[in-house]
């Protein structure tokens, strides 16, 4: 069989989204930033909301998120999103309002804003993107860094002792009785972003249903930061982030598994 | 239908923002503002108007949240006093980077740091020089009576949409605190969610329909386009000091010497003028009401009329900078103020004129 008899438009099981631009993506070859978006813009297109959705992009790599996705986005200050989100969400309350954040962003500066912002149970999507380093500054320590993991700023590895041990901001999270679902994805392999996608929409689905807040952690990767290759950083991750940082759901339906 | 009050003024700003029709006020609690979140909160203004009231985590939390309803065309507000208003500034910076309409409040009390709770004017050059970070200003309104604490948030929010662009209220914990009478308007309709897209679907995130998808963001990271929006804020500064100055004159048309005071200061220096001329001494006042825009323009022409000036403000001297600025060593400037929550008397501030400028 040619090859070619196999690429056809029912055969396809992933491509690029409507709601994706056609600007070209400025991350690294290899970083899972760009299926992350991809995904979120599926489940968007795929429900039928782009013209409800508000999004709310946050200060690292994916700052410049709205030049990618093709809906109406807000850029917020460093760590700020989940409180810009909340102001939209409760001033438009029938809108789909998202953040989609990096690690530094979310779980160091932006640490207040996430913690209330959960236990208020604000009626919004948060997207975590935890890569453990920070990529845009150039590869320094992350409050997910992982203990003896080097970076520019811990350049001999992360010492519990001096620099406190890797946040597991999303565990920490699950606890809030706002917050409604709490889950922690990859989007590494085709399984993994397929299951990613399906937490995403779930997510989505409980704004529908005004059920508070949900919480999607996507752990990554970051090849550039991480020094490898794209393919050894997958490797890494599976060895070493996920022990730390397991994958699956933590809380469903506003239940703790 | 307008309705005469007794109130402090954090009450009558308050109550005047429901009137007004602001969508949303996101606030954390200071001495000597903390009335306004309180009076919203009992209220119930989500019942009265639909506008919603969040007690935020923190002034930055706040301010980012009035960053994220501006961003969808509502009119939205916060307030806080002077240490609160410091860590707003890097939201502030955001909204004028971003070209965002807001309305925000600053009760001022005696800094640095912790300071005292009591009223100052100590905030001025945070106030009129940036504060935060970048090239911007902020269109800046002194409110020196309760009524004004009123009157100005309607202002205040047709200069923020006239120039998409963020205003202060720079008031302070003696216009806040005391109780005068206000003549308070009527309840002004709040725009639906239809009537703030059909006005705002040209830059507001709403929500992308058929149209190209709308951005708000403060980064550029080209330089040829970052200068651009530089140029274009310094554009909309331009045009406010042209069209939206605004001062108030007391007895200088045969004035010999001249007090520039502005809020509660201004209120003092009004009492010094009537003393100094019972005393026959003829003195004036000029009552910048916008701090910026600043009225340039009348100091530099009253420099030719009076023998001296004195700007008095509760601080250690801030606003005779740009007094100084203004006439161009055509006459002396001298500066007079108290500071830690100490308010000078009408008795020392005409003290303060003879021995500093006229002996």
């Amino acid at each position: 069989m040619n090859v070619l008899d196999i690429i056809k438009p029912e055969n396809q099981v992933f491509c690029k989204s409507k709601l994706m631009t056609d600007a070209t993506l400025s991350y690294c070859p290899g970083c899972g930033h760009g299926t992350a978006h991809n995904l979120t813009m599926e489940v968007v297109d795929e429900m039928g909301i782009s013209e409800n959705t508000i999004g709310v992009a946050p200060v690292g790599c994916s700052v410049l998120a709205y030049d990618f996705m093709n809906i109406d986005i807000t850029q917020a200050a460093h760590g700020r999103a989940p409180a810009v989100a909340t102001a939209i969400a409760r001033t438009w309350p029938e809108k789909y309002v998202f953040t989609y954040q990096g690690d530094g962003d979310l779980a160091a500066i932006g640490t207040a804003e996430t913690i209330h912002a959960c236990n208020r149970g604000e009626n919004i999507v948060i997207i975590f993107v935890n890569n453990g380093i920070y990529g845009m500054t150039g590869g320094q320590m992350a409050p997910t860094t992982l203990e003896g993991m080097r970076s520019s700023t811990s350049p001999y590895g992360r010492e519990i002792k001096s620099m406190g041990s890797p946040l597991k901001m999303t565990e920490l999270v699950a606890n809030l009785p706002g917050v409604y679902y709490v889950t922690r994805q990859s989007v590494h392999t085709h399984k993994h972003a397929r299951k990613a996608k399906k937490a995403i929409k779930k997510a989505f689905e409980n704004t529908r249903l005004k059920k508070g807040l949900s919480f999607v952690e996507i752990v990554s990767n970051c090849n550039s930061g991480w020094k490898m290759t794209p393919n050894e950083s997958n490797i890494w991750m599976e060895e070493n982030m996920f022990p730390y940082f397991p994958l699956g759901d933590i809380k469903v339906n506003g239940i703790l598994k | 239908m307008s309705e005469l009050k007794l109130m402090k003024g954090n009450e009558a700003l308050a109550e005047a923002a429901i009137r007004a029709g602001v969508d949303a006020y996101f606030g954390y609690p200071i001495t000597p503002q903390s009335e306004v979140i309180e009076y919203l909160m009992t209220e119930r203004p989500e019942q009265r108007t639909g506008m919603v009231v969040l007690q935020a985590e923190s002034e930055i939390a706040a301010i980012n949240m009035v960053y994220g309803a501006a961003s969808t065309g509502k009119k939205v507000m916060t307030s806080s006093s002077s240490p609160g208003i410091s860590l707003k500034l890097e939201g502030i910076s955001y909204l004028a980077g971003a070209e965002l309409p807001a309305v925000i409040v600053n009760v001022v009390r005696g800094g640095p740091g912790l300071g005292t709770i009591q009223p100052s004017q100590a905030d001025y050059f945070q106030s009129v020089k940036g504060g935060g970070h970048g090239d911007y200003k902020l269109y800046v309104l002194a409110p020196a009576s309760v009524q004004e604490m009123s009157d100005f948030v309607e202002n205040a929010f047709d200069i923020a949409f006239k120039y998409r662009a963020p205003v202060l209220i720079l008031s302070d914990g003696l216009i806040g605190q005391m109780m005068e009478k206000v003549n308070l308007k009527g309840q002004q309709k709040r725009l639906t969610d239809e009537e703030v897209i059909k006005r705002h679907d040209s830059w507001a995130v709403t929500g992308k329909t058929n149209r190209e998808r709308n951005i708000i963001t403060s980064l550029d990271l080209q330089s040829e386009k970052m200068e651009a929006r530089v140029r274009r804020l310094m554009k909309k500064y331009e045009q406010m000091e042209k069209e939206d100055l605004r001062y108030e004159e007391f007895q200088t048309e045969d004035a010999e010497y001249l007090f520039v005071a502005y809020g509660s200061s201004a209120r003092i220096a009004q009492k010094a003028v009537q003393l100094a001329r019972a005393k026959g001494i003829k003195a004036g006042l000029l009552r910048p009401i916008t701090l910026f825009p600043y009225p340039k323009k009348v100091l530099f022409d009253l420099a030719d009329q009076v023998k001296g000036i004195l700007s008095v403000e509760l601080n250690a001297g801030q606003m005779v900078e740009d007094v100084r600025l203004s006439v161009e060593h055509k006459v002396p400037v001298e500066h007079f103020g108290r500071t830690g929550g100490i308010i000078h008397t009408p008795e020392e501030v005409l003290e303060a004129l003879e021995q500093k400028i006229i002996n």
